[in-house]
Formats: structure tokens, sequence, C-alpha cells
């Protein structure tokens, strides 16, 4: 199987680094994985977005064109995005940044305010873990070992605090 | 380090390069490829190493010439507009017949062009890009894996044959994060007993020098390099062939083309046109030999690029036109989609029935 994501919003809200959590997540369970960041003026001018592909077979192209899951965190990610999503895939929206509802009825979608969320646990910096968490429990994914191997992949040691903290933001986003 | 990680294809090549035995890295800074210079500027003190920033891509390929001259393993990597600046400084390694490896991440062109991925410098890489008459090794890698795997082999053929080696990736494969491990076996450098490391009142000096003033020996000198150049050209091709054994139409590309191509030749197949792909490693020299074996099977080539039909003609001078060859590309940073490839296989299906 083959499962595409992307991760899109503004620069600073961690897109490109849940998309190496989720990336790494696959790694640790043996899978086909592949990442691709936005790196063009669109990074610089604000939106960021990021492209994960998991699979259990070779990857082609890395490039995640109509994604099976879309996280948006920004209105105009969601504007640009949602007609691409799969018919059956995902979107998670973060609903502390966007008021608009999907307009789409063959996706299944989840609203979660991860911006207040984060906030009121300590970083609302940390709202894109909310939305990963969420994302994992959805799809029947979230293994908490190899959540907790991905997170001490992507954060020094240096910085047991963050991981501690990345864990919690993720598991208030299973629990959601 | 044989455990996967997960790295940007730059990285990977940097990191590849360290193992391979480079410690000295010139570079500038440009867009899609400056994750390079950033990680030699954070290893390469730890290790002894050189890094340094120099004040222009022309000074850098100079410094590579100073440390080839000198028998290190040395490299320099830019993206399109950079590489164009080091294209003297690349022919007087080739005229010196000194290794190197250079690293093109490219960009959409020409002139500054874009930062987006692109495949518009396989003329310039594959024809040599400087002036005279040289090639140098292309490589084409298209994963994160081959980025580190390629860079190791680009030292050893360029130390094997004494000529630089260009790593040809781009902007998609440079970005991009895949596992990788750096499980390889390094072979020792092999001796360098022309290198300009100082006579110690022993020997007779070595002198590493391009210019020939006198016609009678510069013409045997470019003969004798030719005569190496057939030598690499039977014994150096690489590519990989993909469900190409019965293939009626063969897709081909290489790097990131190659692997948007896969999945069209997957759908294709599924919906019952035999499709294959053929996937230059090798851009010079260019795997001829496959499309020749292609030619028992194909009725059409279809050559996918991220520039306006460069490749293509490597590929109907290894077919000789036997038959058709079409092009599907995007140019300016946008990338082919596999559903338009698709398109073309199926458009391309339609018409040799």
């Amino acid at each position: 199987m083959t499962r595409k994501y992307l991760f899109a919003g503004f620069g600073g809200q961690g897109l490109l680094f849940s998309g190496k959590v989720l990336a790494y997540k696959g790694l640790i369970e043996d899978k086909n994985v592949s990442w691709l960041p936005s790196y063009g003026p669109e990074m610089r001018g604000g939106t960021a977005s990021c492209g994960v592909t998991i699979s259990d077979g070779p990857i082609g192209a890395p490039i995640v064109l109509e994604p099976d899951v879309l996280v948006a965190m920004n209105l105009p990610s969601l504007d640009k995005y949602e007609e691409k999503v799969v018919p059956g895939g995902y979107i998670f929206v973060d609903s502390s940044l966007i008021e608009r509802k999907v307009k789409r009825s063959d996706v299944k979608v989840f609203y979660v305010p991860a911006t207040k969320l984060a906030g009121e646990n300590g970083s609302s910096a940390l709202a894109n873990m909310i939305l990963v968490g969420k994302l994992l429990k959805e799809l029947g994914d979230y293994n908490a070992d190899s959540v907790d191997k991905a997170l001490g992949k992507c954060i020094s040691a240096r910085h047991a605090d963050m991981l501690e903290l990345n864990r919690r933001m993720m598991e208030i986003g299973r629990d959601f | 380090m044989s455990e996967k990680v997960l790295m940007k294809g730059n990285e990977a090549i940097a990191e590849a390069a360290i193992l391979a035995g480079c410690r000295h890295y010139f570079g500038y800074p440009i867009t899609p490829q400056t994750e390079i210079a950033a990680y030699m500027a954070k290893r390469m003190p730890k290790i002894g190493g050189t890094f340094l920033q120099a004040e222009s891509e022309i000074a850098a390929i100079n410094m590579v010439y100073g440390v080839a001259s000198a028998g290190k393993r040395v490299m320099t990597s830019s993206s399109s507009p950079g590489i164009s600046l080091k294209g003297e400084g690349i022919s007087y390694l080739a005229g010196t017949d000194l290794p190197a490896v250079i690293v093109n991440a490219q960009r959409g062109g020409p002139g500054l062009g874009g930062i987006q991925p692109s495949q518009s410098d396989y003329f310039q890489a594959t024809r040599g890009g400087g002036h005279g008459d040289y090639h140098i090794i292309v490589l084409a890698p298209s994963s994160v894996q081959e980025m580190a795997q390629l860079t190791i082999k680009a030292f050893e053929l360029a130390d094997e044959y004494l000529m630089p080696a260009m790593i040809l990736a781009d902007g998609t494969t440079g970005q991009m994060m895949e596992p990788v491990s750096f499980d390889f076996e390094i072979k020792e450098p092999p001796a360098k007993p022309w290198a300009t490391t100082g006579t110690k009142g022993e020997r007779r000096h070595n002198i590493a020098n391009s210019l020939y003033l006198d016609p009678e020996k510069l013409e045997r000198i470019n003969n004798e390099r030719f005569a190496r150049y057939e030598i690499i050209k039977e014994k150096e091709q690489l590519a990989e062939e993909y469900l190409t054994e019965d293939a009626e139409i063969v897709v081909t590309g290489f790097g990131i083309a190659a692997r948007i191509a896969r999945n069209a030749v997957d759908e294709a197949r599924a919906q019952g046109i035999k499709a294959g792909l053929i996937r230059p490693i090798t851009l010079w020299p260019f795997p001829d030999k496959v499309y020749k074996k292609a030619l028992k099977t194909a009725k059409r080539f279809i050559s996918v690029e991220l520039s306006m039909g460069q490749m293509i003609e490597d590929v109907k001078l290894a077919t000789e036109c036997k038959v058709p060859v079409s092009l599907c590309y995007r140019v300016g940073g946008m990338i082919p989609t596999p559903a338009q490839v698709l398109e073309a296989i199926k458009q391309a299906a339609k018409e040799v029935k």
C-alpha cells in the first residue's frame, strides 16, 4: 500500500518537521519513505508545504500532487489543496486557524482546534504535532513505540524536554 | 553509519564525499544545493579537512584545480548558473587530465532562470560544458541512496580515468529526504605519481598544465584522451532497465524524470500496454547498449525530460532512429506528472497499433 500525505500552512508552523516525524516513523516500521519540502519562493513568502510518501513497495515520484491525507494549517492551503485530495481521502483542519468548513463530501474530514489546544498545553507552536497525533489515530496507525523512536530521531538528546512536550502534544491529538 | 537515516539528497552527497576520502571542498552558495556547502562547513573542520567558501564559483573551481593537481580528492558543487561560471575551470581540469568531482543540482534556466528543479543542463554536462574537445563522466542519481553511492563512484572513476566527474542532480533529488545507508566499501585511492607534491630533491618535478603551444603535441594528446574515452564508453555504461524485455513502448528518463516515468509505466502495464523504462545512470558515457537491446521489441521510445528535448538526441543516436522517439516534457521548474507521461504512453500505443 502507498499513502501520500501533504502538510500545508505557514512557514514556522512546523510542517516540514511533522512530515519528518511521520517519515521517520515509516522508516522505523520498515516502510519505504520519501519526504519532499517546498523550497521555493513560497517558503520565503509565507506558505510552506511538505509531501510525504510511505509505501510497502518502491516509491516512484516523490512529489505529492493528489494526497490521500491533507493536513491544512491555514486557509490558503485548504483553498489550494482541498480539491486535490483523492476521493475517500482524509482532511485534517486546524479549526482554530481556519473558520470555513470543507466543501467536499467524498472525503473524511476532522476539525481539530490544534493551535488553541497546543497553546493551552504549553506551546501553540506545537499544533502540528497535535494534528499528527490525530491523523495517526484516525488512520489506525498510532504505534506509541515507533512514534517515540521517530521523535527520538528528529529531536536531539540535548532537547529532551522538547521531546517530552512533542510526545504529549501527539497524545493530546490522539485522544481528541 | 550502516543504519538507515533520513537525509536530504544534498547532505547524502556531502557525507558520501567525506567517506570517499574527500577532505577539500570549495563552493559558493546557490539554491538548491546550499545544503552541501552547509554540511561541509559543519563537518570538514572536525575531521581535519578544508571547507572554504570562495569569493565566487570561478575561484572555487580553480581551488579545486589546485588540490586536484596535488593529487587529493576534492569536490565543488553548485547549481546551473554557477556551473556555467565553472565551465572554464572544468575545461582546464579536463585538459590537464585531473580528477575532481563537481555536483550540479540543476535549476530552471537559461540565465538566472528560477530555483525550481530542471534537467536543462544535460547538453552542457554530457558534451563537456566548457571549451575544447573533451568529456567529463556524468552520473545521474534518482534517489537519495544513489546520491551517496554515485558520489563515491564519481571519485573512483575520476581517479581511474584522470578526468572530472559530475553528479548531475536537480532541485528535487537534492531537497528530498529518503532513507540512506552509508554501508559502503571504500577502495583506497590509487597512487598518484603525477601529483605536484614537491620533489624533495629526489625526482624530476611534475607539471600540471593544459597549455601546449606545439600543435602536433596538442593533437596527439587530444587523440590519446579520446582513446581513453573509448575505453570508458565500452566499460562504464550504467542503466536500469525496468520491464523492458517485451516492451513495445520504451519510456526513458534520468533522475527525477525516471521516477515519474516509472509510475506511468506501472499504470500503463495495469492497463495492458507493454511499456518499459530505461533509466540511464551514466549520462556520459551514454548507455547506448541497453537502447540497442530494447530495439528488439520497441516500436516507440518516449524521452521524459525536464528540458525542451536534450537527452532525446542521444536516444535517437543510440537507436539510430530505427523507431520514432517522442518527447514528453515540462520546463522552467515545472515537473511532468505521471498522468502526463501515461497519456503520452497511451497516445504512442495507439499510434503503433
